[in-house]
C-alpha cells in the first residue's frame, strides 16, 4: 500500500492529514511541500509577525514530534513538478507513489504587470519567506505604498502605519475591499486608514513603477500623479495553482473544481482550500473561490471523510477575520447578492455591524468590534432561526434577544 | 517548562510541555492533543479552544474579557464554571501543572 499522497503541507494539508489519522485511518500518509520551512499558520505574516510582535516559532501548526507520532511522512522542500495515476516526481527527481492522492497546493500571489514590476523594493505576500523579506526592508523604508485595497493590502498598511511610515494605498475599484464586504464597510476602513494618517486613492490604477540603481522610487498613477515609494506591497489577488491538476486532465475554472465532497472531476481525487472553487456551501448555486483558513479546515474535514468512503457535504457556515490597528473585522456568511442591509452601531465610533438580507433572509454580518453581533448572527445561520431587518435595527437590544427560534 | 495537563472526556490525560508565553491553545495545537481545534489560530474568533480550567487554578488564570465572554456564552456548546478559551490563557512558570478538561465537542 502507498497510502495517500498530499500536495501541499499548510493549512489545508496539515488538517487532511490530522484528520485522516483522527478518524482512524492507518494507511500511509504523506505530506508534501515545496517551501522549506515545516509549515506554519499565514494570516499572522500580514499582521502580528510583519509587525515583529510575533515569532517564526509562534506560527508551527504543530511540533516536530506531531508528525512522527501520527506516522505523517512530512516531505519539505520538495515541489511535486509531474503527476501520473498512482505517481508523483518531484524537483529534485524524487519518486512519490500513491494510491490516493489530495491537492491542496494554494494559490501564488497575482504579479503586477506593469513596466518597472522587477524593481528592487517590490514585494508580495503570500509565503514565509515573503513576509521575512517584508519585514526585513520595512524598518529602513520610509515611504511605502501599498498596491490593493484588499484585507492583505491593508493589514500591511496598518502595520507599515504603525510604525510610523507614510503609507499611500492605491486601489483600482471605487472602494476598498471591493470583493468582500459592502460599500458601507468600505467606506468606514477608508475613514478608518485615513485617521490613522494614510493616504487612501480610488478609483486609480497604477501605470508604472520608476527607480533609480535599480531601486524603486515612485509609482506612476493612471490619474498622471506621481506618489514617492521606497517599498511597494502589491496585494492584487491571488491565482489558484492548478497545473498539477491540469495535467491529470482534471476540470478547472478560475480554481481546481470540486464538488460538495471535495471531489475533482476524477471521483478518486481531492482537492481542498485556496486552490479549488466549489459550489456556494449554502444555496449550491455557481463556484465560489473562499480565501479563508475556514475554508482550508473545512474542506479539508470534507475531503478527509471522502477518502474514507464517508460523504459529508460541506455546507459549513463560512467565516473570515481581519485585524487592522485595534479594529476586529469578523464575518460570517456570504453577502454576495443581498438585497437590503440593516447597520446596528455607528461606524465613526469603530464600533458597528452590517446584517445582510437577501428576500427579507438573514444571509451574513460585517462586524467591526462587535463579537456578539457577529457570534450571533454565525449562529443563526448555522442552527437556523431568523433576526428581522426591522427588529436588528434596534440598536439598544442586543442581538442575542432579537432571535426567533426556527420555525 | 511549565506543564499543562489536558484531561479528555473519557478521563485520558496527556501531558504536555509549554513554552513559556504561549497559550493554552497553542501547546495543545502544536502538540496535536485532540479536541481543541482552534480553527482562528487564536484570534478569539471560533471558541474551538474551549477548555474546563479545574477549580484549583482558576484564581490564577485569571477573568476573560470581553469578547472571550460573548464568545463562551454565544459560541461554546456548555457554558461552565471554569470554562475559558484556550488561546486567552497565557502560560507562565507560575502555572505548571494546569490541568484543564476538554469538552466533549467543540461548535
Ligand atoms: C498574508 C496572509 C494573511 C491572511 N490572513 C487571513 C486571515 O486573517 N483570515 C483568514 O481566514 N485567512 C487569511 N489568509 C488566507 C489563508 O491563509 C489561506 O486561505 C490558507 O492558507 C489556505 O490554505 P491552503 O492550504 O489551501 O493553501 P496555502 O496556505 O497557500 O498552501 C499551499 C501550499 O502548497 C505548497 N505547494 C504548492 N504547489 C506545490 C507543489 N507542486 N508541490 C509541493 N508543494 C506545493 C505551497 O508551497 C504552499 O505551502 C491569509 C493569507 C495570507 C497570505
Ligand atoms: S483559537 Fe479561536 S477563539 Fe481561541
Amino acid at each position: 500500500m502507498s497510502g495517500t499522497l498530499i500536495v501541499g503541507a499548510s493549512q489545508s494539508g496539515i488538517q487532511m492529514a490530522a484528520s485522516l489519522r483522527e478518524a482512524g485511518d492507518e494507511e500511509p500518509i504523506t505530506l508534501v511541500g515545496a517551501e522549506p520551512h515545516p509549515p506554519y499558520q499565514r494570516p499572522p505574516l500580514s499582521k502580528a509577525f510583519l509587525a515583529g510582535k510575533a515569532d517564526l516559532a509562534s506560527l508551527a501548526f504543530r511540533t516536530e514530534a506531531f508528525y512522527a507520532e501520527q506516522k505523517i511522512d512530512l516531505v519539505l522542500g520538495e515541489q511535486v513538478v509531474r503527476l501520473a495515476p498512482g505517481l508523483a516526481t518531484t524537483h529534485s527527481g524524487r519518486s512519490l507513489p500513491f494510491d490516493r492522492l489530495a491537492l491542496t497546493v494554494g494559490a501564488r500571489p497575482r504579479r503586477l504587470g506593469v513596466p518597472g514590476a522587477d524593481l528592487d523594493g517590490v514585494h508580495y505576500l503570500r509565503d514565509l519567506d515573503d513576509a521575512l523579506r517584508l519585514r526585513g526592508r520595512l524598518g529602513a523604508a520610509r515611504h511605502v505604498v501599498v498596491v490593493g485595497g484588499g484585507f492583505i493590502g491593508l493589514e500591511a498598511a496598518a502595520v507599515a502605519r504603525s510604525a510610523g511610515k507614510s503609507v499611500t494605498v492605491v486601489e483600482a475599484a471605487d472602494r476598498l475591499i471591493p470583493r468582500s464586504v459592502a460599500p458601507v464597510v468600505s467606506e468606514f476602513y477608508r475613514r478608518a486608514h485615513q485617521r490613522r494618517g494614510s493616504d487612501v486613492r480610488l478609483g486609480v490604477g497604477v501605470t508604472a513603477l520608476t527607480g533609480e540603481h535599480g531601486q524603486v522610487r515612485a509609482v506612476e498613477l493612471s490619474d498622471g500623479t506621481r506618489v514617492p515609494a521606497d517599498l511597494v506591497l502589491a496585494g492584487v489577488g491571488i491565482v489558484p495553482r492548478t497545473e498539477l491538476a491540469e495535467q491529470l486532465g482534471l476540470h478547472c475554472a478560475g480554481g481546481i473544481v470540486v464538488d460538495e465532497f471535495a471531489r475533482t472531476s476524477e471521483p478518486d481525487v481531492v482537492a481542498a482550500g485556496d486552490c479549488t472553487v466549489a459550489p456556494h456551501p449554502r444555496t449550491r448555486d455557481g463556484l465560489v473561490r473562499l480565501e479563508s483558513v475556514q475554508n482550508a479546515i473545512g474542506q479539508a474535514k470534507v475531503a478527509a471523510a471522502t477518502l474514507l468512503g464517508r460523504r459529508e457535504p460541506y455546507s459549513a457556515v463560512p467565516w473570515f477575520w481581519s485585524d487592522q490597528y485595534d479594529l476586529k473585522l469578523q464575518i460570517a456568511g456570504l453577502s454576495g447578492g443581498h438585497d437590503e442591509h440593516v447597520l446596528r452601531g455607528d461606524p465613526e465610533a469603530e464600533k458597528f455591524s452590517v446584517l445582510y438580507y437577501r428576500g427579507g433572509s438573514l444571509i451574513a454580518v460585517d462586524a467591526v468590534n462587535s463579537t456578539a453581533d457577529y457570534l450571533t448572527v454565525r449562529k443563526v445561520l448555522d442552527r437556523g432561526g431568523e433576526i428581522s431587518p426591522e427588529q436588528a435595527r434596534d440598536n439598544e437590544v442586543p442581538l442575542k434577544r432579537l432571535v426567533s427560534p426556527p420555525a | 517548562m511549565p506543564k499543562i495537563v489536558y484531561v479528555a472526556t473519557d478521563g485520558s490525560q496527556r501531558v504536555v510541555d509549554a513554552v513559556a508565553g504561549e497559550s493554552v491553545m497553542m501547546a495543545a495545537t502544536r502538540h496535536g492533543v485532540p479536541g481543541i481545534v482552534a480553527e482562528c489560530g487564536g484570534n478569539a474568533s471560533c471558541a474551538t479552544c474551549h477548555v474546563y480550567v479545574r477549580p484549583e487554578s482558576l484564581p490564577l488564570v485569571g477573568e476573560p474579557n470581553d469578547t472571550e465572554e460573548d464568545l463562551l456564552d454565544l459560541a461554546v456548546t456548555e457554558r461552565r464554571e471554569g470554562s475559558r478559551l484556550g488561546c486567552q490563557i497565557e502560560m507562565t512558570e507560575e502555572l505548571d501543572g494546569l490541568t484543564v478538561d476538554i469538552p466533549p465537542v467543540q461548535p
